[in-house]
């Protein structure tokens, strides 16, 4: 009954806010409605309305969800270093790395939902309705370890999230465990979708030891830029509390992130350059283009340069303690990722194709909007879960607030107080 | 490999027979029957005999309507002791590209947006059999060019095949006699088979595809030929509807200078048994251990 209460009391308070809180809903409604029709128009006609064809057969949808298992992944990482330095809003740190992780799970599987051809058969692949081809699918393993990432991370932003509105002390004998096994959960999902390119040697691109490692290391880099800024705009808009030690503390983490990202990337690169084997040819395709073909020269160096001045701005303690330097630093690292896993992932896997031809892929008007429609739905459902993380846990929304409101200690109050 | 129930033995089909009736009979007086049953129909491989023959019968019927022809969905398994395999003369084939549209004709690929099971490389004599130099665009007045030959690729028909590996449904497999086959209704169109496949012989409906009425070929395979839905992956079965009834694939028919041979690799006095002890012969991308049984050699 009062898990019924919780609901209605979460309902209530998305429901109300500011002029600011509105446009901003508002704004991602529109985008929502614009981006949904595009792809209502992909289920009608099919995914020939995308760029995507035979030859390269995964476009920016798979880039997309591979980055976003990155950053759900990336989101839990930040609760060990919270543990071991102790820092003080551990409890906020996991609720909002979990909140993060729990969209981006949604995100991930929404783009997957949309590459397929045959959406509603999705149940094909599940055990038991299906005829699931485990183990030896890695996709099958995907689903299995994503599925598991978000009942658990659901399941603990839930569960505080509950005992905070009913005002009970949560069991740590319950938290603590679940958040611990998230951990290796959250290195699980990002290297089993690693393996999912890893896993075909028909393609040499991806068919390096190093890719999923790259993968993590690159998470651990955009994950937390993402986090960064959400702090900050938590700290200016409500009583959510961070010292800027700690901020600090997760840019320096990030420093060692970025330090091995860039370290394992030129192995890589001197791997494939100086053997100069007909495997290069996937390389030179994307950082100097094949003949005229050159259409990802732009993004893939800029990518390099966003990562590299990012990784200066966090390296020099100046630059990493001015939060001006320190926030384009974690934007910039934010666009290298996303444009490397977004398009410099996929499209050199598939360019030139298995039999050495070139199709030029970018992605099509249908699967921008597509992805926006994805991109604002997530926004939004952040949002409200973030609206509701805040009221019930700074603003002191709990069960009463349900009926007849009487001041009584905040949450964080009551932590400090103890 | 997974022995397959297709061995429908009489007795277990008259048994299901009431059942497959009456469950036709509800099927056809209402179409939303149909359809939920189509969404809820199971992998090929998982169902009864009862279960393919009503579906088959369906099929037959909504194709016959489509298309304003007598339309015949065979479920012919596996010739017992047989193991197809094929073998290309490379120094014979001028790329006149005439088993390419021989294969769509047969099998009913899409005219609209085109589907091509079978892909023509043209390579530089003097660079040998190497695909980052190849051209499958070329378009000249007359074949063959000088300078130049061949390679035609289509499913090289794997003994371990990657996109069987890589499916999450179990929706293709490598039926007894060797070949590896979609059901058609069961995938889910991923498309990781594609990204897995190293010879770009799966290919997928983008689209809905469109076969002209009067170009549509009515004696087709479940496995390979019949009419293909929008979103969902296909490819070459050796033109599984006629080599299980003792045909050669259409390709091998059409080819103009008797470059493309086929037979059974277990029988020792098969032609391709001949090519493989009398001439050298090759597969393409040897090093990924994919073991095709689709050979190239150079005849002449």
């Amino acid at each position: 009954m009062k898990f019924l209460q919780f609901f209605v009391g979460s309902f209530k308070i998305i429901s109300k806010g500011g002029k600011a809180y509105y446009s901003w809903i508002i704004f991602l409604f529109l985008l929502l409605i614009w981006g949904g029709t595009g792809y209502i128009h992909q289920i009608k006609e099919g995914l020939i309305l995308t760029n995507m064809r035979d030859s390269v057969s995964w476009g920016f949808y798979i880039g997309n969800f591979t980055f976003l298992v990155g950053v759900a992944a990336a989101a839990v990482m930040l609760v060990i270093p919270a543990y071991i330095y102790n820092w003080k809003p551990i409890k906020e740190i996991v609720i909002f790395g979990e909140l993060l992780a729990v969209t981006a799970v949604i995100m991930a599987m929404g783009f997957v939902f949309v590459d397929i051809g045959q959406p509603l058969k999705f149940w094909h692949m599940l055990p038991f309705v299906g005829t699931m081809n485990f183990p030896s699918s890695i996709l099958t393993w995907d689903v299995f370890v994503l599925s598991f990432y978000f009942l658990i991370n659901l399941f603990v932003v839930t569960y505080l999230l509950y005992y905070a509105f009913i005002k009970k002390e949560y069991d740590k004998s319950i938290v603590l465990p679940i958040v611990l096994l998230s951990i290796p959960a959250a290195v699980a999902i990002h290297t089993i979708t690693a393996f999912l390119f890893n896993a075909l040697p028909a393609r040499p691109f991806w068919n390096s030891a190093l890719l999923a490692p790259r993968f993590l290391a690159s998470a651990f880099c955009s994950g937390p830029a993402i986090l960064i800024i959400l702090f900050q705009i938590l700290r200016k808009t409500t009583k959510f509390e961070i010292k800027d030690e700690t901020i600090w503390k997760i840019a320096e983490l990030m420093v060692y992130a970025m330090a091995i990202n860039i370290f394992f990337s030129i192995a890589e690169y001197f791997k494939e350059f100086y053997s100069d084997t007909e495997h290069l040819v996937f390389w030179k395709y994307m950082f100097f283009g094949l003949g005229k073909n050159d259409e990802l020269v732009t993004s893939s160096w800029l990518s390099v340069i966003l990562g590299a001045v990012a990784f200066f701005l966090f390296l020099f303690p100046t630059t990493r303690k001015n939060f001006l330097t320190l926030n384009i630093g974690a934007v910039f690292i934010y666009l290298s990722v996303y444009i490397e896993k977004g398009m410099a992932l996929i499209i050199p896997g598939f360019t030139p194709d298995v039999l050495g031809q070139i199709y030029v892929y970018y992605p099509s008007i249908t699967e921008l909007r597509t992805t926006v429609m994805i991109f604002s739905a997530g926004f939004l459902l952040f949002t409200f879960l973030v609206k509701i993380a805040i009221a019930i846990i700074f603003d002191n929304y709990y069960l009463d607030s349900l009926g007849t409101k009487k001041p009584v200690p905040s949450e964080v109050e009551r932590i400090t107080a103890t | 490999m997974q022995k397959d129930s297709y061995d429908s033995s009489r007795r277990d089909f008259l048994k299901k027979l009431p059942v497959a009736i009456t469950g036709s009979a509800v099927a056809l007086s209402s179409c939303s029957r149909q359809e939920i049953d189509e969404y809820l129909q199971e992998n090929f491989r998982t169902l009864s005999s009862a279960e393919k023959k009503e579906i088959i019968s369906n099929l037959e019927k909504k194709y016959s309507e489509k298309y304003g022809k007598k339309f015949i969905v065979s479920a012919k398994p596996a010739i017992d002791n047989t193991l197809f395999g094929y073998a290309l003369d490379l120094s014979r084939c001028i790329g006149c590209r005439r088993c390419v549209y021989a294969c769509v004709k047969e099998n009913n690929q899409s005219r609209d947006p085109q589907i091509q099971w079978i892909q023509v490389l043209q390579m530089e004599k003097d660079k040998g059999i190497d695909f980052m130099h190849s051209d499958v665009h070329y378009d000249p007045e007359l074949v063959p060019e000088e300078g130049y030959f061949y390679v035609p690729v289509s499913c090289q028909q794997c003994n371990n095949p990657p996109c069987i590996k890589v499916c999450p449904t179990k929706a293709t497999w490598q039926e007894e006699d060797g070949i590896v086959v979609v059901d058609y209704d069961w995938c889910i169109g991923c498309r990781y088979c594609q990204a897995a496949c190293p010879y770009g012989a799966r290919h997928f409906n983008f689209g809905q595809p469109t076969v002209p009425a009067e170009e549509i070929n009515p004696i087709t395979h479940y496995l390979g030929n019949r009419p293909r839905i929008k979103g969902v992956v296909e490819k070459c079965t050796f033109c599984i509807q006629r080599v299980r009834e003792g045909k050669y694939p259409s390709c091998v028919e059409i080819c103009p200078v008797g470059a493309r041979k086929f037979g059974n690799l277990l029988d020792p006095n098969s032609e391709v048994r001949y090519i493989l002890k009398n001439k050298r012969v090759l597969v393409l991308k040897a090093e990924l251990n994919t073991q095709p049984k689709f050979f190239y050699y150079f005849g002449v």
